[in-house]
Formats: C-alpha cells, structure tokens, sequence
C-alpha cells in the first residue's frame, strides 16, 4: 500500500502518517499542492489523501488536473468544510469519498481499506461467500450453511455492503451512504438496530457469529 | 349569465384594487377633495341662482311701486290705462299682469284667468302660464305677487320665470357634470397614486423579503427619478450595505474561530486515540482514554453543529439544490426508523395523497431535518406510542406532518424550542445537544419553507410546508 498524503498542517500530517504506517501502509507527504501534484503524477499511487484546503494549489485542482491527464488513482478528500454543497464539489471534481474533519481514525482507516479494494475489484461478481454464509446477486438469495434465509430488500443491501467488505471495518456513517444513499448525521444509532435485526437473521441460529461490532468504529462481517 | 359574468368581472376588478394605508390615504383625499367640490359648486350654485330669483323679486317689486304710484295719483282708471299700455306693448313678453273684481272676473290683463294655485302668506305665487311667449307653449312659469286693492280688485303683477329656471336647470346641469368629472377625476387619481405607491413600496417589501430569507446581497432597485422613494431606496441599500459587511466580517470571525479551536480539538482527540492504542486493552487508563475521547467527541459535534448552522443560516449555499421527490424520501425515512420505534414498541406509519411531490431543495438536508424530527418524536414519546409521517400537497403547498402521541410541547414553548441549546426539559435528563430543531429551523430556512407546530391532541405536530415545485 503506497498512499501520497497531502496535508499542510504538520501535526495533522503526522497523527495520519503514524496510524497509516501503524495500519501498514508506506506514506510519502507532501506539504502544499504544487508539491502535491508533482508527487501524484510521478510516481504509481495507490491511493491520495489531500486536503482540501491547500496553500499554493487546492485539493480540487490538484484532483481535476490528475483527472484530466488520465491519472485514476483513488482519491479521498479531507476537509474542514462540513458543508453538503463542499462535499458535492469534491466527489464532482473526481475525488473518491471525502471525509469531514475531525474523524476517529478508525473512520479514516475504513475508508482508506475501501478504497483500495476498489481500486483492485475485478469483474462485478455474482455471488459473495463469507464462511458459510452465500448471496447470490442475481437470484438475491441468501442462505447460511445451506439453509435459506429471507432478507428484506433493505436487510439485503445491508448484508451485500458488509459482504462486499469482508473482514473490514465498514462505519456506521459508511453503511447510511452506502445502503440508504443518504448523508447526513444521525442524533441516535439509528443503524445498530438494522444490524441487530440482520443479526438475528443470519447469526442467531448459527455459530460462528460473523457479524462483529468493532467498538467506537463501527461493524465487520468476518469469518471466525 | 351576462349581468352574473359581469358581476364576477367587477368582483374581480375590486378585488385586485390595491388594499393597504396608501390606498385608504388615497381615497380619504379624494373623498376631502369631492366634499370640498360639493360645498363650492354649492355656493357657486346659491349665488348664481340666488342672485336671478332675487333680480326678478327686484324687478316685481319695482313694477308694484310704478303701479301702485299710479293708483295713488289717478286711481283705478289710471292703474287700468298703465296696465292696458304696458300689455299692449307686450301681450305675452317678460311681464304678467291681471287686474279681477270680487268674482274673480278679468278687469285687464295679458292672463285670460286667475291662476288656481293658492299664494302664501306673503302674497307670492308661482304658476304655469298658458300658450305664452314668442313660442307659444306651456312651458312657461310666472313668479307673481298678489293684492287686494281698495276697491275690492285684486291684482296680479309677475314675471315670466321660464329663462331663468332655464338658465338654473342649466347651472345646476353644469354643476353636477362638473362634480361627477371631478370625483372620476379624482377616483383615478386616487387609484394611480395608490398602486404607483404600492408598487414603489412592493418593491422595498419584496427585497426585504428576499433579504430576510438570507439572500443579503439582494438591493432595492431604483427608479431613477430621484424622487424621495429613490432616496429612501438608496438610504436602505446603503444600510444593507453595511450589514453585509458587517455580516460579512462576523461569519469570518466565526470561521477564524472555527478553524483555530476545531484544529487544537482535534489534535488533542488525535493524540488520544493514538494514547488509548498504545495502552493495554480494558485497563483502567485505557477506560479513562477512551472516555476522555468521546468527551473531546462530544465537544466537536457541538461546535460541529453550531457552525453548521451558522453557514446554513449565512443562507447563501444553495448549489445543491435540485428537485427532490418528498415521498421516496418519507418512505426511506420511515423504512430507516421503524425498526428503532419498533425497539420501543411505537408504531411508526406513512402515508401519502399524491403519487409524487416534488419540492426543489437539498436532499441530504430535507432527510437531516426530518430525521431530527422522527428521532426527536421517538425520543419523547411513551413506549407504546405512536408516531404518524404524512406527506401531501394541499392548497398548492407540499406538506410533511411529522405526529405523535407523546406528551407534546406547551404551547408557550413552540417559538423557544428552536433556540440554539434550547431544551423543554430543564433537567437536561434526555441526551442531546439542544441544537437539533435549530438546525431544523435553519435547513427550513434555507427551503424558503414554513414549520409549524401544534397540538396533535394528545401530542406534538410537526407541519413542514414547501412551495411546491411543478411537475
């Protein structure tokens, strides 16, 4: 894992650093955009974290010069700015996901992991295995050790976004954007109890439980 | 059908006569203006026509003192030769004279009889005269006095009054045209002033409008006149000016503030979580790191959402704005709390009247602050309760109706509870940070929409209301 940190702010930089090598990732750091832009378009990243405010050159224009000369690489914006309209801007201009600071670094390290398991996903699969646990996309159906289990449509891209991220830590934040669509800031852990009753579903009756709250970070669905 | 269309026109037409002070200014000075035009036209009136009835008294009375010097020196016999003269220089001209005896039998005279009509206590009447005049007609009038004479004749001597009723019906004639151009003069005058006022003062209340609902940089626009409406308009865009600024300068010093304590904060969070990594797991320092984080945590989301609202309230952030379908959103809303409500055994239902409504609006904001009021309905109302989404179109306006059973919010509280860090419950015993309905309030806001709430009897009703957007 090779990651390009962009990041004025030095004790930012370093907290980021320490807890991305700590999660085992090589990271070079830039200081400001134009230093930035250089470093991503000359070397082969996996992955760019810039801040959106920069001096010299900002997050969005380093992003939409990569874009435009070809460059894919995954990126994931931070930002001081919590604003929807800011967000919007950021996935607009080709960045990857963006995250509003301050965030647990437990956040941070669920996206940075989705990240770039996206940027390895080969052809969009047909069916998820996690142990014993099966979907099948086309059919979407699930079953558990051979045996069927009804889902509703909701429980079902609930469990697909969990499959999909086997053995990571998916957030609670990350399950309301990618299962419900929606950004915006639950005042109650609205989400645990969708996850508890799809507990109930595909664990209750099963041993080994797969579907494990990872606390202050949020859930993994992994094999024992 | 044509008197009923017509009627519904004119019912129309009032209706769009312009309400308001200046309107009724308006009207006031034309009703001054048409009663001081009533009490000149009315002396004009009274001197004009005053002034004929005395002249033809005057001329009476001159010619009774002729006659009556006449009978005094010669008696009746030259009283009779004056009249015989006077009457055959002119059998039917400007004079009247009739001389009768004690049976009412003509003596002399250009009148054929004495007239029916009864005199007053004056000795003054008033009849018609037969076939008179150049013209021969019977439109004439006579203005006569009346007496009795020594020898037991009576005598009639009057004028012809036909030119002068002529030239009063034409004065009066004149006089109520004048009044009734006058008063449709003024009518129109009152109503141009009145929407040329309004529309000068639309203009100022449309802008501040526009300006309340946080677009600051709106101005009022100039006529160009330079007029004192000009002037007042140009004396407020000056003041907005000014608080722009002064508006402006505020949201950078929250933002300065914004950016240099959140930056510490979060460091400080930082540092903690990377303290409570490195300590052993359920040790007792790693418990009070741990708890140590989620209170710097709990401080971020305040000032988080504090910030938030400023910048939603700033009001200038619309760029995401685009259609949003209310029923979709209701539904998923409702899919997303069920299971929550249904942990406290509430039931939590949805409906809707129309197939789609479509407002134009941000829709991660609109699902925020309708989330804010399902969770706030689930957080206070009883285990057992019930909670009610509707969403519907009704007077041309989509509405969102978040109701419960719970035990509701007092009346006095239903303007306060939008208050930054404002809580019914004193004992601050629920969590939360009291931001949640300003946010609301500030995302309602910024949906130029209206929120209401009311008594759901038992309970609270939450009423969002959104121009509705066409199809």
């Amino acid at each position: 894992m090779h990651i390009l940190l962009v990041e004025d702010d030095p004790q930012m930089a370093e907290y980021l650093r320490k807890a991305l090598v700590e999660a085992g990732a090589v990271v070079d750091r830039a200081a400001d955009g134009r230093e930035g832009l250089l470093m991503a378009a000359s070397s082969d990243y996996d992955l760019l974290i810039l801040d959106r405010m920069l001096p010299g050159l900002d997050g969005l224009a380093i992003v939409r010069t990569l874009r435009a000369s070809g460059n894919r690489t995954p990126v994931l914006f931070l930002s001081a700015l919590g604003e929807v309209d800011d967000r919007v801007e950021g996935l607009r201009a080709g960045g990857d996901d963006y995250l509003i600071k301050p965030f647990a670094f437990s956040e941070l390290q669920a996206r940075v992991e989705a990240l770039l398991r996206r940027g390895t996903a080969e052809a969009p699969e047909t069916r998820l295995r996690v142990a014993d646990l099966e979907m099948d996309l086309l059919k979407r159906e699930v079953t558990r050790a051979g045996c069927p289990i009804q889902l509703q449509p909701r429980e079902f891209r609930l469990l697909e976004c969990l499959m999909r991220h086997a053995g990571q830590v998916v957030t609670r934040t990350m399950l309301l954007e990618q299962v419900w669509d929606y950004h915006f800031d639950p005042q109650t852990n609205v989400i645990d109890v969708h996850i508890s009753r799809l507990r109930g579903k595909i664990d209750k009756d099963f041993d080994p439980s797969l579907l494990q709250t990872v606390r202050g970070a949020g859930y993994r669905l992994q094999a024992g | 059908m044509r008197a009923t269309g017509l009627a519904r026109r004119l019912r129309v037409r009032l209706a769009r006569v312009p309400r308001g002070s200046i309107f009724r200014l308006a009207l006031l000075y034309m009703l001054l203006l048409a009663g001081s035009v009533v009490i000149l036209l009315g002396f004009i009136y009274w001197s004009t026509a005053g002034y004929m009835d005395r002249q033809t008294t005057e001329t009476i009375e001159a010619e009774i003192r002729g006659l009556a010097e006449q009978y005094r020196r010669s008696g009746l016999v030259g009283l009779t030769a004056l009249i015989s003269e006077r009457v055959a220089r002119d059998p039917v001209g400007a004079s009247v004279y009739l001389l009768v005896d004690e049976h009412f039998e003509r003596v002399i005279g250009n009148l054929d009889r004495w007239p029916s009509e009864p005199p007053d206590a004056n000795g003054w009447i008033r009849f018609r005269l037969r076939e008179w005049g150049t013209d021969h007609t019977d439109e004439h009038e006579a203005h006569a006095q009346v007496f009795l004479l020594r020898s037991g004749l009576m005598l009639l001597v009057g004028r012809d009054v036909r030119d002068l009723e002529a030239t009063r019906t034409l004065i009066l004639d004149a006089l109520t045209w004048g009044l009734a151009i006058t008063l449709a003069l003024a009518l129109i005058g009152a109503w141009l002033m009145g929407t040329t006022l309004t529309r000068r003062l639309d203009a100022i209340n449309q802008t501040s409008r526009e300006i309340m609902e946080g677009d600051l940089t709106r101005r009022i626009p100039l006529s160009g006149s330079g007029d004192d409406f000009d002037r007042l308009a140009a004396g407020l865009n000056r003041m907005l000016e000014r608080i722009e600024a002064l508006m402006a300068s505020v949201r950078q010093i929250s933002d300065n503030i914004a950016h240099d304590l959140r930056t510490p904060l979060t460091r400080l969070r930082n540092k903690l979580e990377l303290l409570a990594a490195a300590l052993p797991e359920s040790s007792e320092s790693r418990l009070l790191a741990e708890e140590a984080i989620a209170d710097a945590e709990e401080l971020l989301v305040t000032f988080n959402a504090l910030l938030r609202i400023a910048r939603l309230e700033s009001g200038s952030r619309r760029a995401a704005f685009g259609p949003v379908d209310l029923v979709p959103l209701i539904e998923d809303l409702a899919e997303l709390y069920e299971p929550l409500a249904a942990e406290r055994e509430q039931q939590l239902d949805w409906m809707t009247t129309a197939p789609a409504v479509i407002v134009e609006g941000d829709r991660d904001l609109l699902f925020q602050v309708m989330a804010n009021l399902v969770d706030n309905a689930i957080k206070y109302t009883q285990p057992g309760g019930c909670i009610q989404l509707a969403v519907e179109v009704t007077d041309g306006l989509a509405r969102v109706r978040v109701a419960d059973n719970g035990p509701g919010i007092p009346p006095e509280f239903h303007e306060r509870v939008f208050r930054r860090f404002f809580r019914v419950d004193d004992s601050r015993a629920t969590p939360g940070s009291g931001l949640g309905l300003s946010l609301v309030q500030a995302v309602v806001a910024l949906h130029r929409a209206h929120i209401e709430l009311s008594d759901n009897q038992p309970g609270l009703r939450v009423t969002l209301s959104f121009g509705r957007l066409a199809q």
